[in-house]
């Protein structure tokens, strides 16, 4: 029996240029493909910054977080906020000053959101642990109070969230349109994405999350206060969301107090394709959901609703428990 | 040796849901010696060793680990005096390295670099599979692998008391003499080690100390040598003779 590292498991990582190539005729040119699979993943990118933390809360620690969209919202406004007040900064043609209004927006929403995670897992979700269906009632409860606080402090309407003057528009790649912020949202993705496969791969905290993910009985019983790092992981994922929450704002350039609940549902979509509780698979789950309505997005834009639950049920008829679980749930 | 026991249980009662599982378990743990916990399948053994690690709670008695009541202490607090357990699905974290698995059990160590590197030749050389599968995933392991890997995990750094639920089961004869050596230095070197086992023959040539359950009480207790010489009391007690 081989036993070497390399059994892992590579398949699941080629649905990503398979749907890319299987995308590439029906297009009809180069270029729109091009454009199109930026776009794809970035809007995966930004998929996967938010679902990276509700997949951990999910595998680490059972809980089912349907409130994980309030964050989203929060971290949106947030950095609206502080964007407002930096308008010298945004408004500038060069890049460096728009970073430096962009980053601390980034930098102040996570922390914001971090801390309402905070208190959301202290009040809302520690005194429904191990209950399913009170966490779910509860935690959607917790995100309406959430929208609703979102509406008295921002008010009810939809608001503007413009792209930092050098960040708008396109660069040409071979006569395919690349927008600017699709890059940097690939850039901050991989950057998410590269801090969390360090920490998880590398420190000893991440090994107690991937063990505690699997087995947080045994972790206990070796001697480690599991609570402390749920509170942790959530507040990590708390502010992550956040984070994607500006990153989803920016995408989309105007805010509602609902863009949680519309994001939820395609960030659930992910981290079940993916497998509970692994952040490889949520980034795997969250590039074909960007891709895929991307794609059908352009070809039938009527069923861009419908495609990322296709790709859901056509990944989870070839594997039921999602392309990497990790949890056994 | 000091004869006073390392942990004991007074009337320990404990209920699972609904489910009176342990009607008063008494028991002592004598310090630097191998006890035997023996009974029939459902006789409360593992809920007896789940108790005494906090993973349930005794819902009357008392549970004492030397001069410390562990009777409402949480699992990790009880990890943290030094008792390390090894449960009858042997705890292995089967997505990290057999390295991963180790140094996570290791408290003092952050990286593999740290651990210690006497006490881990001493665990190569009691359980070769560690060492050669180091860098390989504990999935990947068969069952007596695994089960070398769990013991292993639970002597990385020096613990005062192990726990250990079935050691013996399902592996083959000869992975099974080679857990009976590797016990048999670790009791020689002082470890106080509490030990389940339905291989009565893993028993007697093991323990020093029996203890057997049924029906959610212990029901005899004694010496080893005692019982192993008594086939009638073997036979009430377990329904066989060794």
């Amino acid at each position: 029996m081989s036993l070497l590292k390399s059994d892992f498991d590579w398949k699941p990582l080629a649905l990503v240029p398979v749907l890319a190539l299987v995308a590439l005729p029906l297009t009809g040119s180069l270029s729109t493909w091009l454009t199109l699979t930026v776009a794809g993943l970035a809007m995966g990118m930004i998929i996967f910054i938010i679902a990276s933390g509700l997949t951990l809360i999910f595998g680490l620690m059972d809980v089912l977080n349907f409130g994980h969209g309030v964050f989203i919202a929060l971290g949106a406004f947030v950095a609206s906020s502080v964007l407002g007040l930096m308008g010298d900064w945004t408004g500038s043609g060069e890049l460096w000053r728009n970073l430096l209004a962009v980053f601390p927006a980034m930098l102040v929403a996570m922390l914001v959101a971090g801390a309402l995670g905070l208190a959301f897992e202290r009040f809302i979700v520690r005194p429904v642990y191990g209950q399913h269906l009170k966490q779910i009632l509860i935690t959607m409860g917790g995100m309406i109070i959430g929208e609703e606080l979102i509406k008295v402090i921002w008010g009810p309407a939809q608001i503007p969230l413009p792209l930092p003057e050098a960040l708008r528009g396109s660069v040409f790649v071979a006569d395919a349109a690349i927008g600017k912020y699709r890059l940097l949202a690939v850039a901050v993705g991989l950057v998410v994405f590269g801090l969390l496969a360090w920490t998880l791969g590398r420190t000893k905290i991440g090994l107690l999350i991937r063990a505690g993910v699997q087995d947080r009985e045994m972790v206990e019983s070796l001697g480690y206060r599991i609570g402390r790092l749920f509170v942790g992981v959530f507040v990590v994922g708390s502010a992550l969301a956040g984070l994607g929450g500006v990153m989803w704002g920016l995408f989309q350039q105007n805010l509602v107090p609902q863009m949680g609940a519309q994001v939820n549902v395609l960030i659930f979509i992910v981290i079940i394709i993916g497998g509970l509780g692994s952040t490889g698979g949520a980034l795997l789950g969250a590039l074909l959901v960007g891709l895929m309505n991307n794609y059908v997005g352009f070809l039938v834009p009527t069923l861009t609703q419908f495609a990322s639950i296709f790709l859901m049920v056509a990944v989870l008829l070839w594997r039921p428990q999602g392309v990497y679980p990790v949890a056994n749930r | 040796m000091n004869q006073e026991p390392l942990l004991t249980l007074e009337g320990v009662h404990t209920h699972i849901g609904a489910y009176h599982i342990l009607h008063g378990v008494d028991l002592a743990v004598p310090r630097g010696q191998l006890t035997m916990l023996l009974g029939r399948n459902g006789a409360g053994k593992t809920t007896t060793l789940r108790t005494i690690m906090g993973l349930w709670h005794a819902s009357q008695g008392r549970v004492r680990l030397g001069t410390h009541d562990i009777t409402a202490a949480r699992t990790p607090q009880i990890a943290e005096l030094g008792v390390a357990y090894v449960p009858e699905n042997m705890g292995i974290f089967a997505d990290l390295t057999v390295k991963e698995n180790m140094l996570l059990a290791a408290r003092s160590a952050r990286t593999a670099d740290q651990l210690d590197d006497v006490r881990l030749q001493w665990i190569f050389r009691l359980f070769p599979a560690v060492q050669k599968f180091w860098n390989h995933p504990a999935g990947k392991l068969s069952g007596g692998q695994k089960q070398m890997l769990a013991v292993s995990r639970a002597i990385v750094e020096p613990r005062e008391l192990l726990i250990i639920d079935e050691p013996s089961k399902g592996l083959a004869p000869a992975i099974i003499n080679n857990m009976i050596d590797a016990f048999a230095e670790l009791k020689g070197q002082g470890v106080t080690i509490l030990l389940v086992e339905q291989n009565i023959h893993f028993a007697e040539r093991l323990g020093d100390t029996v203890a057997v359950m049924d029906n959610g009480r212990v029901v005899h207790s004694g010496s080893m040598a005692a019982f192993s010489a008594d086939a009638q009391l073997q036979q009430s007690l377990l329904g066989l003779a060794l």
